[in-house]
């Protein structure tokens, strides 16, 4: 099990209700975790549309989670 | 400084910036009152900081190196703004104008696809929405678009 602090930005802290949490996960990469995630909130987003920070930068979905990592999913973004 | 994220008005900040020399691009991004066929009354740009500046920053530098430019910045307002606010502003500076278009148009291409800044519009019938645009995440895809299809997504969260 894996402790994580997890933050939520826009549509996603809309969906879920939260700006952050920090939970405890049997996932062990960032994919799992979104799985998990969307599960517990349905939220309407699909992998294709998040991209994933840890520690605040960008990472690829497969990258393994570690103890306190920061995780944020990204929903698409409009900036400009 | 490469890239800034700023929530006061971003005038006074462009007054503060010294020009380089030769050709000087500018872009300003403003607030409009019509999207989609919706009447906007105002607009809020959230952003997640960290990973923002560092994107910005490095989207920036890619410009220095991808082109032949002196100089080049750019600022992006969060919090609320009203119509015709300046929502982001760039400056790109070279010898000849040719590559300061080319490296701005890439930097506002590249923020609009890579630089985690939200936008929800507020509109005069009270509703509001984030908008979502997804040729943004490649922003080649934008000059081959017809403009119907570029028309903007808009997703509701539950």
């Amino acid at each position: 099990m894996t402790i994580l602090h997890i933050t939520y930005f826009a549509a996603l802290r809309d969906a879920t209700g939260y700006s952050e949490e920090t939970l405890t996960t049997e996932a062990v990469t960032a994919k799992t975790l979104f799985y998990e995630l969307t599960e517990k909130y349905h939220w309407r987003f699909t992998e294709t549309d998040i991209r994933i920070a840890i520690n605040d930068r960008y990472r690829p979905p497969d990258t393994p989670l570690k103890e306190g990592d920061r995780v944020v999913f990204i929903p698409p973004v409009a900036g400009g | 400084m490469l890239f800034q994220l700023t929530d006061r008005p971003i005038e006074p900040l462009i007054s503060s910036l010294h020009p380089h020399t030769g050709a000087i691009v500018t872009f300003e991004g403003r607030v409009r009152a019509v999207n989609d066929d919706r009447e906007v009354s105002s607009l809020e740009y959230v952003a997640y900081p960290e990973l923002a500046l560092h994107e910005g920053h490095a989207i920036v530098s890619e410009a220095l190196e991808r082109f032949d430019i002196i100089g080049a910045c750019a600022i992006h307002r969060t919090g609320h703004l009203v119509i015709n606010d300046i929502a982001v502003w760039i400056m790109s500076a070279a010898v000849h104008r040719k590559e300061a278009f080319e490296a701005t148009e890439y930097i506002i291409n590249t923020i609009k696809a890579r630089v985690p800044i939200w936008k929800k519009e507020h509109y005069s019938d009270g509703e509001t929405t984030w908008v979502r645009c997804d040729h943004c995440a490649n922003p080649h895809d934008h000059s081959k678009q017809s403009k119907a299809s570029l028309k903007r997504k808009r997703y509701a969260t539950r």
